[in-house]
Parts: structure tokens; sequence; C-alpha cells
């Protein structure tokens, strides 16, 4: 096990070094708690995560009172299963519908739903996605496997303040009588994105 | 400020490099990167938009050759410097060699789920009406502040549609430079694509940003 470790330890980047540094100079003054990063590392690990958002969205495909709320104040309607805080405390919902697709991102920084889908990913941070989502639209749908007909209006949300979007996807044919639990299975992290989709629920009913 | 975080409608970055099932972290130091970050702005020294404008400051080509939570750490390091909490020769040696600064608070392990569940928000009350309503014709102003704000380069001197009053909100352009928060009223508004872009623009694209009074005028 020591072995393990040594070996590891020759082989630290530079940000690796610069970060054990950092970490360590902050808890020897005593600016930080040890168990405190850990549990906030694990809080977005198991518990805050696009599972959340997903709970939203199937709720609203099957409850039209709850859909109207959402839309209408998101905030209140998040929270009341149990989703707030952090990078949620202002939250506003777009619907997909037959001539109009939503997509969300934050060209100036990482501004993200936290609250609902977790932390963003890699590629929502990056130079490429937020350069061009609010020019190219098309392009960068393309690039994520999506066609939509020409006419179809595209609102691409910049999230410039603290109001934070959750894209509700179109619901899937074929779906009427489905649980809420099963419809949440079909709803994914990009589809709340706007870069994606609803899966097909034919996918999901093979496998389950 | 015109710094290289401001991205919308830059061109040459290439495809968007996608990866499935992505984990969080892809190394154990940007989960100590992130969990320091966020525990010491919860200690409350500086603002969200404070820390913001440390990782808009960096070197633009510093900014956009460094990862994600290298942006983190950098802007992290910058900021513990300008409130001295941590000096040069202390980031030299790895030592802590002066005494601790008092902080307002520091987060406590039992307290993290209260933290994340609460957040922080911005929404303050209104002091005067509204200056503009629904359906109300702005244009953006002509601006190139050095400091922070929150008016991409992309949609300044524009002119858009109030579609959202949000109410008022904390003012990130005062906020992130310890002029305290200056609440003021946030609107959503809508711009055509052409509006923005030029006629080789997508004719059925809107682009929607969250503005705050001081970024608009009536149009004419």
């Amino acid at each position: 096990m020591s072995h393990d470790h040594d070996h590891n330890h020759s082989e630290l980047s530079d940000i690796e070094l610069r970060v054990r540094a950092l970490e360590t100079l902050l808890t020897e003054k005593g600016y930080v708690d040890p168990p405190a990063l850990d549990e906030l590392i694990e809080t977005y690990e198991t518990k805050v995560g696009p599972k959340n958002g997903a709970r939203v969205v199937a709720r609203a495909w099957a409850d039209p009172d709850y859909r109207e709320w959402l839309l209408k104040d998101a905030t209140a309607a998040i929270a009341e299963l149990g989703f707030t805080g952090r990078q949620g405390e202002h939250m506003v919902a777009v619907e997909n519908t037959h001539d109009t697709h939503n997509m969300v991102v934050c060209t100036l920084c990482s501004c993200y739903p936290w609250s609902v889908l977790g932390l963003p990913p890699v590629w929502y941070k990056s130079a490429p996605y937020r350069s061009r989502a609010v020019r190219d639209p098309r392009g960068v749908l393309a690039e994520f496997g999506v066609t939509l007909p020409e006419d179809t209006k595209i609102r691409v949300w910049d999230s410039t303040a603290e109001v934070r979007y959750l894209v509700i996807p179109r619901r899937p044919v074929g779906t009427d009588s489905w649980p809420e639990e099963d419809l949440a299975e079909l709803v994914t992290r990009d589809s709340m994105i706007g870069t994606g989709l609803a899966r097909d629920p034919n996918s999901v009913g093979e496998t389950a | 400020m015109n710094g290289a975080q401001d991205l919308g409608g830059q061109m040459g970055f290439g495809p968007i490099e996608l990866e499935d099932n992505e984990p969080n972290f892809h190394a154990g130091w940007e989960e100590r990167a992130f969990a320091i970050t966020l525990a010491m702005g919860a200690t409350g020294t500086w603002t969200l938009d404070a820390s913001r404008h440390a990782r808009e400051t960096l070197h633009p080509a510093d900014y956009l050759s460094s990862s994600y939570y290298e942006i983190w750490t950098k802007g992290l390091e910058k900021l513990l410097l300008a409130n001295d909490l941590v000096t040069a020769e202390e980031f030299k040696s790895g030592q802590s060699l002066t005494p601790p600064k008092t902080l307002k608070r520091v987060l406590k392990a039992e307290e993290v789920a209260g933290a994340l569940a609460k957040g922080a928000p911005v929404d303050r009350p209104q002091q005067q009406p509204a200056r503009f309503k629904v359906g109300d014709r702005v244009h953006t102003k002509r601006m190139n502040p050095e400091t922070h704000t929150r008016l991409p380069r992309y949609a300044r001197d524009a002119v858009g549609t109030i579609e959202t009053v949000h109410g008022v909100h904390v003012f990130p352009d005062s906020n992130a430079h310890g002029k305290g928060e200056q609440p003021t009223w946030l609107y959503g508004v809508v711009f055509k694509g052409a509006d923005i872009w030029g006629p080789d623009s997508d004719p059925a694209l809107t682009v929607h940003l969250d503005l705050w009074e001081p970024y608009l005028d009536l149009a004419r």
C-alpha cells in the first residue's frame, strides 16, 4: 500500500502539487475544515445530479397542474420536490414544443442549474460550446446528433445573471400510460440543457 | 471586462468534445480544487461576482489553455493574495509563515447540507419602480468597462425586446469590486438572431439574455 502511495506521489503533475499545497496551507491556517471538503464532494457525487431534474420533468409531463406551476414559478415548483439552493436559487423552466426548441449556455463562465442537474459536464464549460451555442445552435445540435426541422424556432438562453434555466424536453409519443417513475428514465441531462432530446421509449423498454 | 471569458460568437475553437458517461471529476485534484473553492467562498470573504472576476482577469492565453478546475485554482490563489489571507512567500514555500486572519465563518461538515440547500439568493426588495415593462424595445449600451460586467460583447449596442421582468437583483458590476450590491432591476431580453449576428444569422434563432437596467436604454 505504501508502494502505491509513493508511486503516485512521484508522478504528481504541477497542478496536482499546486492544489495539494493550497489545501494544506488553507487547512493549516484553519480557513477550511477537511471533513467539510469531503462532504462537499460527496454531496455532488451522490446526492445532486440530473436525476433531480428528471423527476421535475417527469412530474410536469404527468401532471398538467404541476407543469403550469413549473412554467409560472419554477423556483417554487422545483422546491416542492425538495430541490433547492446553490446555483438553483432563481429557476426558470422553458418548454420545448412542436415548433420551438430551447437550448441553454453560459457564454461568460459556466452558470448551470446545479440543484437540478448537478455539476456541468466539461463540454458545457469549454470554449467550443460557449462560443458557438449563441451564434450557430443548429451546428452545435448536429454535433450532438440532433437535427431539427428548418422552421423550428430555436431559443438560446445565455445565463448572464443568477437566473438558471431548465429545459422541459418534449414528451415522447406512446408514453401516455407510463407512470412518472418510468417517464423520468426517458429524461437525459442533455435533454434538460437542450442539446439532446428525451430518450426513445422503446430503447428504455428493452433494457427494463 | 473584455477578457478571454467573453466567448459568445468567437470562432475557431473546433468541435465540441463529448464524453460518454462523464464523471464529475477527472482526477482527485479536481475534487479538492472544487471543494476548497466552495469552502473558501462560504467564508464570506469575497462575493461570487468577485470570484468570477478573479478568473476572467487571468491572462487570455492562460485562461484559454487552462482546464476548468485549473482556472478555479488560479482564481482562488488570486483572491487569497488580494485579501491577504495567504502571502506570496507562503505560496512559494508551501508553509504558513504568518498568523491566520480571522474569517467571518469557516464551513463545518455538519453545515454543508444546510448551506447548499439555502444557497445565496440575489433578489432584493425593490426601492424604485422598474424603468421598463414587458414589450418595451430596448437598446443595450455600447460600453467597454475594464471592470466586471455581465453584458457580453456580442450583445452590446443591439436592439431587443423585454420579455420578462425578473425583479431586483444584486448588480455584479459593483458587487464584484467591493462597491456593494447596488441592487437594480433585472430583465429578460430577447434579440432576433439577425439583430445580433447580421443578415447571415439563422432566421429562426432568438437569443435571450438576462440584463440589468443600467445596461439598457429605451430604443428610439
